[in-house]
């Protein structure tokens, strides 16, 4: 590789996006285009209103061929959305995609420092000059071939893993699913009807149920739980605890639906369990139509959309209806007052729901964060904002609608998926506008309450959703993953002293040494993070794409040798 | 896995059917995608930003259209639409009208000579006619595929027999005059994903805006008319200017449910535009700090991820002041600021509220031609006219092997369009993989 590169001389182009107004409404790409032109190894410079368009993509490959450029830097938003598709595009153009270098001058630059137009002008200069520094070192790397086992993990047997599974198996691919309660169904079995179409939740997960026991393909694995996971995307291997005897399992993806769980509603407006309690200590009483309250208030957000959690919880208030119509059903004289905030009922049939609990005779009366209802014996305070004035209220039952939470064994299972978590302990998705079901890390996906709540029907449409974004790596034998990752070249083995730090501090356990006692890096679970390199006491491991040569270069560019 | 002979037609080239088609395809599975607009990208493409992240919304898109342009296992057919449809689940067969674009597809090279030269001025479909375009056009700029289209409407050629200026700019010959519209048949169709989005309802009936002074003062403009105006690549280049005057908004005031939650126009809620309002002021804000906004609301609606922390970030530091209550009417002063008389519900008082700008989150309805298609595949519509969808499973149709995702059913947000998106790919795929 290094002679051949001495033969060829290195032609960089750098493409310079306006971004729209981005980066374009800040500083002067036209200008900046230009000034770029005169560093080292530049042969050809372009800015361009929006680079990952059509014709950005046009012009990178038109340049590519044009001023026989062998080095591409665009310089841009972020490699985060926008690396594949650059990558691609040089490669389309006949060169190898790691000889592309991504400058963000976007997120990092222009954005934060919007008002100071100057500097960040200069800054998107140093940055670009850096990464055409480093694009002169970069070398061709191969993708990593990885073999794909056709099976699939379900983690969680409630409606969302039940419908990945059922799916999964359909598309013919062997698919298990680990439940750590003896029985299938999950949250499911403790409601009592499903808003909006007020039928049986019994009934409804029981079909459901069926279904799963007669598929093929399909194993459910119930009194289970997951307690290692080793391995990468189309080879994983997963151990499995049912009632203490250990089993494994071998797949190619996983998928994550282990669901939510209720607040613990302790010490929330009086709650006592009897007289004071939750919608879904309500919804038995419902079933066992063994309801003695004529006078029934329901709160709204106890527990949510405050300091402490201050998300919207997004079921409880079509929970709350449901549950007051189940009440006028039983006896239309029992009066049903609902303090809210905001109701939320979104879309078409959720608000057919509203305006019918309005018409069955249920009363709303909005409350103010600042003013929260106070809670006596038998009464409630409210300050009723459409009234202005301060409303008393008898109650014989009050009705909290409390959030759903995140699991708190979350914590666990992310560790072993080497998966993040948001600030509320939900699942945190790879991009929460345009990749909602998958993770970062690939091979495993998401979908239900476990990645926030979310009711029946949008659990089973994000459960089918897991279930596809799976499927795009099962249909496949073989699939490529990213080349940049860590080695230890052979000239460099003399180097490694076997201290096993580089073991210790892996965090995709990519590392192990082999039977000649010699550290081995599995390829196809090496993140290309660095963390190994940066710890090797010897310099012994390489970080391909992200060597020292390349980094240095950067510095080097910026502050000089 | 099996190489599968079954392909699946995807109708509509928005977010929710790109999405679905990049996963079939990216299952191995070969797509149709039909659209009717000469490029894909649908109303995303028309957005400024996208909450509640305000990601940059053609940033996000465009590697998806790429993508989906680009990959070997999806045939797009573009400024096209689904004639008919025959045949059951697992082997149904199309007729694709592909209209001709009076251009030869792999000869354009969209330099834009022809646009520049062109001398017909026409109203901007995609900038919701706040500019012209030109009768020879690319439908929005970074549109894919990127290669010209000539308005047969509105072509001085076509209307008056005279000008054909384009075909002499056009240096690789790409104009073609003769070109005629064609019928493809696709056969050998398993499943069908209808994701055809949705219309707003200034698009069907300005009438019922009027009372909010739509179309009466200049100073009043829809929220995706809005969206245009803060995009760097709209009409204003992103530099906000009211129509009346050119002066940059200090006041704006964003007025929800419009045609929604209504009993006049709309009852049901149209999901997403507590959000986008939010957004919409936010961005205003970035543009010019001294602006202050007013939100007028029945309810915020606010429960998916991180929207609630949106809000609250909107009013500790954009300076969006959320006002809960009741419009009782617009009017305009003598230099046609709009005057606001609402009921506020802090004080009880009709108060009055003085604005450079007003801006009108109006309602999200069934997107034109829903009946004909419908019709076309033997699908049911609900009360409100959107597609009717099973209980509890809101990716299928009536018809077994006919999927749907987006708001061709429902309104809602990007998010939940594109995880149906995704699970309309997987029950499309269980068909056509025979499960």
């Amino acid at each position: 590789m290094s002679e051949e590169r001495n033969e060829e001389e290195i032609r960089v182009g750098v493409f310079v996006c306006h971004c729209g107004s981005n980066i374009g409404g800040v500083i002067d790409c036209k200008k900046l285009a230009e000034e770029v032109r005169n560093f080292p190894d530049v042969a050809y410079t372009e800015d361009n209103l929006y680079t990952c368009s059509e014709n950005g993509l046009a012009a990178i490959k038109k340049a590519v061929e044009e001023h026989k450029l062998n080095r591409v830097v665009v310089a841009s938003c972020t490699p985060r959305t926008h690396e594949p598709l650059f990558r691609e595009c040089i490669s389309e153009a006949g060169l190898n995609p790691y000889l592309f270098n991504f400058v963000n001058i976007r997120d990092q630059c222009t954005w934060v420092h919007m008002k100071h137009p100057e500097e960040a002008y200069d800054k998107a200069k140093d940055l670009i000059k850096m990464g055409a520094a480093k694009a002169v070192k970069l070398e061709p790397l191969d993708m990593i071939m990885v073999n794909i086992n056709p099976a699939a993990l379900v983690i969680g047997g409630g409606v969302a893993g039940m419908s990945a599974a059922l799916s999964l198996s359909r598309q013919g691919f062997k698919t298990y699913i680990v439940e750590k309660e003896d029985k299938l169904g999950g949250r499911l079995n403790s409601l009592h009807k499903l808003f909006p179409y007020d039928i049986e939740a019994t009934e409804f997960v029981g079909k459901i149920i069926n279904n799963v026991k007669n598929a093929q393909n399909l194993e459910v694995i119930t009194s289970s739980r997951v307690i290692n996971i080793e391995g990468f995307i189309g080879n994983y291997e997963v151990e499995i605890d049912q009632n203490g005897n250990i089993r494994k399992l071998e797949v190619g993806a996983i998928i994550v639906a282990v669901g939510s769980s209720l607040l613990n509603p302790q010490g929330l407006f009086g709650y006592d369990g009897i007289k004071r309690i939750t919608q879904y200590e309500l919804e038995p009483k419902l079933k066992n139509k063994d309801l003695k309250a004529k006078e029934v208030v329901m709160i709204q957000c106890a527990g949510s959309r405050n300091d402490e959690r201050p998300y919207c919880s997004s079921v409880c208030c079509m929970t709350a209806l449901k549950n007051a119509l189940t009440i006028k059903e039983l006896n239309p004289d029992i009066h049903v007052t609902i303090l809210f905030r905001d109701l939320y009922t979104p879309g078409t049939s959720y608000e057919e729901y509203y305006r019918k609990a309005r018409e069955q005779g249920v009363l709303f009366v909005k409350y103010d964060e600042d003013r929260m209802p106070n809670v006596e014996e038998n009464q409630v305070k409210v300050f009723n904002e459409y009234i202005g004035d301060e409303m008393i209220i008898a109650y014989d039952l009050l009705v909290l609608s409390t959030p759903l939470v995140a699991n708190s064994d979350n914590k666990d299972l992310a560790q072993l998926l080497k998966v993040p978590l948001e600030a509320n302990g939900f699942f945190l998705e790879a991009h929460v506008k345009l990749r909602p079901n998958d993770f970062a890390t690939d091979g495993v996906y998401i979908g239900g309450s476990a990645k926030w709540p979310v009711d029946i029907t949008e659990t089973i449409s994000q459960g089918y959703a897991a279930a596809s974004r799976a499927s795009t790596i099962l249909s496949h034998e073989t699939i490529e993953v990213e080349g940049a990752t860590s080695i230890l070249p052979e000239y460099n083995k003399s180097l490694c002293t076997g201290c096993e730090v580089c073991i210790k501090v892996c965090p995709y356990n990519a590392i192990k040494k082999n039977e000649n006692d010699e550290i081995e890096i599995i390829q196809a679970l090496c993140k290309g993070c660095g963390l190994c390199a940066a710890t090797c006491t010897n310099k012994a491991l390489v970080i391909r794409h992200f060597t020292d040569d390349q980094i240095l270069s950067e510095i080097y560019a910026y502050g000089g040798e | 896995m099996e190489k599968v002979s079954k392909s699946a037609l995807v109708i509509g080239g928005g977010i929710a059917g790109i999405q679905a088609a990049l996963d079939l395809a990216d299952m191995g599975i070969h797509v149709d995608m039909v659209e009717k607009k000469p490029c894909i990208g649908g109303r995303m493409a028309q957005l400024d930003k996208t909450f509640p992240t305000n990601d940059c919304s053609i940033c996000i898109l465009a590697p998806k259209l790429s993508e989906c342009y680009r990959h070997p296992n999806i045939t797009l057919y573009s400024y096209s639409e689904v004639q008919k449809v025959e045949g059951s689940a697992g082997n149904f067969s199309a007729e694709i009208l592909k209209r001709a674009r009076y251009i030869k597809e792999e000869e354009c090279i969209n330099c834009g000579l022809c646009v520049e030269k062109c001398p017909m001025r026409v109203e901007d479909e995609f900038d919701r006619e706040l500019r012209k375009r030109r009768a020879i056009y690319i439908y929005y700029l970074q549109g894919v595929p990127a290669i010209m289209t000539i308005d047969k409407e509105k072509c001085l050629w076509f209307t008056k027999n005279a000008c054909r200026i384009c075909e002499k700019t056009c240096e690789r010959e790409a104009i073609d005059f003769e070109q005629e519209d064609q019928i493809i048949k696709l056969e050998n169709i398993g499943s069908i994903i209808v994701a055809t989005g949705y219309s707003l309802i200034e698009d069907i009936d300005k009438d019922v805006l009027k009372n909010y002074g739509y179309g009466k003062f200049r100073n009043v403009v829809s929220a995706l008319e809005f969206e245009r105006l803060e995009c760097a690549s709209g009409p204003q280049g992103g530099h906000i200017k009211r129509f009346s005057d050119g002066k940059t908004p200090k006041k704006i005031a964003f007025l929800q449910c419009i045609g929604s939650r209504s009993d006049r126009v709309e009852k049901y809620c149209s999901s997403i535009c507590c959000m986008y309002t939010t957004k919409e002021a936010m961005i205003a804000y970035e543009h010019d700090n001294e602006l202050e906004s007013y939100v007028f609301y029945i309810d915020m609606r606010a429960g998916g991820k991180g929207f609630q922390s949106f809000l609250r970030r909107g009013a500790a530091e954009y300076n969006i002041k959320y006002i809960k209550s009741k419009i009782a009417q617009i009017t305009v002063d003598e230099k046609e600021n709009p005057i606001i008389i609402y009921e506020d519900l802090d004080n009880d008082k009709i108060t009055q509220l003085k604005v450079d700008l007003v801006v009108l989150a109006t309602c999200i309805v069934p997107p034109q031609g829903i009946d004909n298609l419908a019709e076309i595949l033997g699908i049911e519509l609900n009360d409100y006219n959107f597609i009717k969808t099973t209980p509890f499973i809101p990716v299928e149709t009536s018809k077994n092997g006919v999927f749907t995702c987006g708001c061709v059913h429902e309104p809602m947000d990007i998010p939940r369009s594109v995880a149906e998106a995704s699970g309309a790919a997987a029950k499309a795929a269980e068909i056509i993989r025979g499960g």
